[in-house]
């Protein structure tokens, strides 16, 4: 288990000082002017030896996003956008830093904005998020009193941070469709190329970084890369920020090593399964958009990018959702497809439709007014919207599905049957059985 | 995708302006923006203009886009696109916006539900019969790790249970909803586990405060120390470097299991050392 020494957000639960005079008493804003001093390529250089892959859910190797960005500027300006966009259901570490840690991601802006040769910093905050956004501006008032933000500050770099909000939609945590929003338009996910950091934000170069992935940055850079490469495995290296919902005894936020076993992470922070491992169904881990996997084949899974894959799930955001036999989990699937056609932008055929008929016939597949077959007809549609979309929204919302279908089917045609034999002679059957 | 459509024309209002205290507000945050992008406000704007009448009416929307330059079909297109704007009035005391996605689904949003349609209203965006109350169904509302939890107005109470909600709805239609502490409704921190923290115990932990910044003020001062790290070991890429080479510092026992082996070599003069 990682210690208390090695965690990066040593507030996360909001019960030390949240001030700035705080924040530097816990070692934030130690010597950010001599990071910069440094120079933007050992920045870029030292965060891509940390391993660090973006904490949005992509899992894009962060100091290769930034070397991205145009070396000198065209004239045109740079931005960085903070994504803090946070909706994936099972989703709620960004929260917890905005709120209760938010010097972490303000410096994490100076030195990621100064990396990429950005003088300004939009941080989009998700709409429902008024009282961390409220928090979060606060400290950024306090810093730009301080002097460490605005012109001619103390650490020798002009920047800026401003927070801007969304107002719900989940979409807007799509990158491109982030950058719609914060054009003031609907958010809907442009194509790409042209990439933003070619043509991002009003046309100019702009990178685009979750929440978790800028506030560990400093601590990385004041720690060293070498440091924070050492947990984790290969290729998965960091510390990272579980949010485990659902049947747990003690639902939490934590942070923890990468790479850690599923059930270390379960058993130490959240006081186990309720009613027992033998109770374990199924767990979702990585928020919403990533395959179910079957609670037996979990428990020894290893919590990280390479480990879950390998299991045909994800880690994603690292959201655990976990679910006891006690759920009915056609109804739990049949809830995010109706998520997901809440949520669908309406750009792309595919997902309008597709998003909207996943959900209708989830929906006879929970009573088990369906044919058999039209389980593979299910299926089959989920492929058909996967990957013929703008955004990755199509993919999140056929993953569900196939993951249910791929575990569950025993359990999806036992219903069918069991509203067959349930039915009336006159009656209800029949329509159903067309 | 949702129908969203603006409300009847006759409750819309005929004008909107914003109090002077917002019209400041809203200059500054347009100033946030470069010049030409002034676009980009809009939804701030929309939202405080929902914050100051309770809902977005056609006269808000409009008077927002002539602030913005904007086309009135790009302010209503944004209007209606995002679902946190009322397009119709809601409860003046509440308007309780339950979280009912998986995770606070598996933890009982849909007793949540029960509770709000018997104590509101049947249908949601409905207005109960006084006119104070109203609810809706909303999507992940993020604070899956205190599921289930609503959200009325500015704030969350989560780790509710239907009695706690009910309490709850009846403070806020008794006008009383200040009153109702925001956050977890059961006893615990925020995010961090019921019972007791299992991470960051450098600190006692307080007891639930209203400002736990003063309770743990002098305690904050301590030094942090810093753990040994990797950063200054030599890159070198000879073997007797490999971290996973077993060396018996590393590997005990199977150190000790070599040492018990028996044959020609073995030095029989002296037991063999038993593993620790």
């Amino acid at each position: 288990m990682l210690r208390d020494e090695d965690r990066i957000f040593t507030n996360i639960y909001g019960l030390k000082d949240k001030s700035l005079k705080g924040a530097m008493a816990r070692g934030h804003w130690d010597g950010t002017k001599e990071l910069l001093e440094k120079g933007r390529d050992w920045i870029i250089n030292e965060v891509k030896a940390s391993g660090l892959r973006g904490r949005g859910g992509a899992g894009f190797p962060t100091g290769l996003k930034w070397s991205f960005m145009p070396k000198e500027s065209d004239g045109r300006p740079h931005y960085l956008v903070v994504n803090a966009d946070e909706s994936e259901p099972g989703t709620c570490k960004d929260r917890d830093i905005m709120r209760h840690d938010p010097h972490t991601l303000i410096e994490g802006c100076v030195i990621a904005s100064f990396a990429m040769a950005a003088h300004t910093a939009y941080i989009y905050v998700r709409g429902e998020f008024i009282r961390e956004r409220e928090a979060l501006q606060a400290a950024i008032d306090e810093c730009y009193e301080y002097g460490l933000l605005g012109k001619n500050n103390k650490l020798g770099y002009d920047i800026d941070v401003f927070v801007h909000h969304g107002a719900g939609a989940y979409i807007c945590g799509e990158e491109t469709a982030l950058l719609e929003s914060l054009e003031g338009k609907k958010g809907q996910p442009r194509l790409k190329p042209p990439f933003p950091a070619n043509m991002g934000l009003y046309g100019c170069p702009t990178t685009v970084n979750n929440v978790e992935s800028i506030a560990v940055t400093p601590t990385i850079l004041r720690r060293g890369a070498g440091w924070y490469s050492s947990f984790g495995r290969p290729n998965n290296h960091g510390t990272k920020l579980y949010s485990v919902s659902g049947h747990v005894n003690r639902p939490c936020t934590v942070e923890d090593a990468m790479s850690i076993p599923f059930h270390e992470l379960i058993d130490k922070h959240c006081g186990g399964i309720r009613g027992g491992w033998d109770n374990l169904l199924a767990v979702i881990p990585g928020g919403s958009s990533v395959p179910c996997v079957p609670g037996a084949q979990m428990k020894d899974a290893i919590m990280d990018y390479d480990g879950l894959r390998e299991l045909g799930s994800g880690l994603g955001t690292a959201a655990v959702i976990v679910m006891d036999k006690s759920t009915d989990i056609i109804k739990a699937i049949w809830r995010l497809s109706a998520f997901y056609k809440h949520e669908s932008c309406g750009q792309c055929t595919p997902c309008r439709e597709g998003t909207g008929w996943m959900m209708r016939v989830m929906e006879r597949m929970v009573q088990g007014r369906a044919q058999k077959r039209e389980i593979d007809m299910l299926f089959d549609v989920t492929k058909q919207v996967e990957g013929h979309t703008i955004c990755a929204l199509g993919d999140a919302a056929a993953w569900p599905i196939q993951g249910l279908i791929k575990h569950f089917r025993p359990e999806m045609e036992q219903r069918i049957d069991e509203y067959t034999r349930n039915a009336t002679p006159h009656g209800a059957v029949l329509e159903a059985a067309e | 995708m949702s129908v969203r459509r603006l409300a009847e024309d006759t409750v819309q209002p005929a004008a909107f302006a914003f109090s002077k205290e917002n019209a400041a507000w809203a200059e500054a945050t347009i100033n946030k923006y470069p010049k030409g992008r002034e676009q980009s406000a809009v939804i701030p704007l929309l939202m405080r203009a929902q914050e100051q009448d309770g809902w977005v009416t056609r006269a808000a929307i409009e008077s927002i886009a002539d602030m913005l330059g904007m086309a009135y079909i790009r302010a209503l297109e944004v209007a209606t696109f995002y679902t946190q704007f009322q397009l119709k009035p809601v409860g003046s005391r509440a308007h309780v916006q339950v979280c009912g996605t998986t995770p606070c689904m598996l933890r009982g949003a849909e007793d949540l539900i029960k509770v709000c349609k018997k104590k509101i209203a049947a249908d949601p965006f409905t207005l109960n019969e006084s006119g104070t109350l109203s609810w809706e169904e909303v999507e992940c509302q993020g604070a899956c790790v205190n599921a289930p939890m609503v959200m009325i107005f500015k704030d969350s109470y989560e780790d509710l249970t239907p009695e706690r909600l009910e309490e709850i709805i009846d403070g806020f239609d008794a006008g009383k909803g200040a009153e109702v502490e925001p956050g977890p409704q059961i006893d615990r921190i925020y995010s961090a586990p019921a019972g007791g923290l299992t991470t960051l115990q450098l600190v006692e932990a307080p007891q639930k405060t209203k400002a736990p910044a003063r309770a743990s003020k002098a305690k904050d001062e301590q030094a942090v120390s810093v753990p040994p790290s990797n950063a200054a070991k030599p890159k070198t890429d000879a073997d007797v470097t490999n971290p996973a080479l077993k060396t018996p510092a590393t590997a005990r026992k199977a150190a000790a299991k070599n040492a018990k082996i028996e044959g020609e070599t073995a030095d029989k003069s002296k037991p063999a050392k038993k593993p620790r």
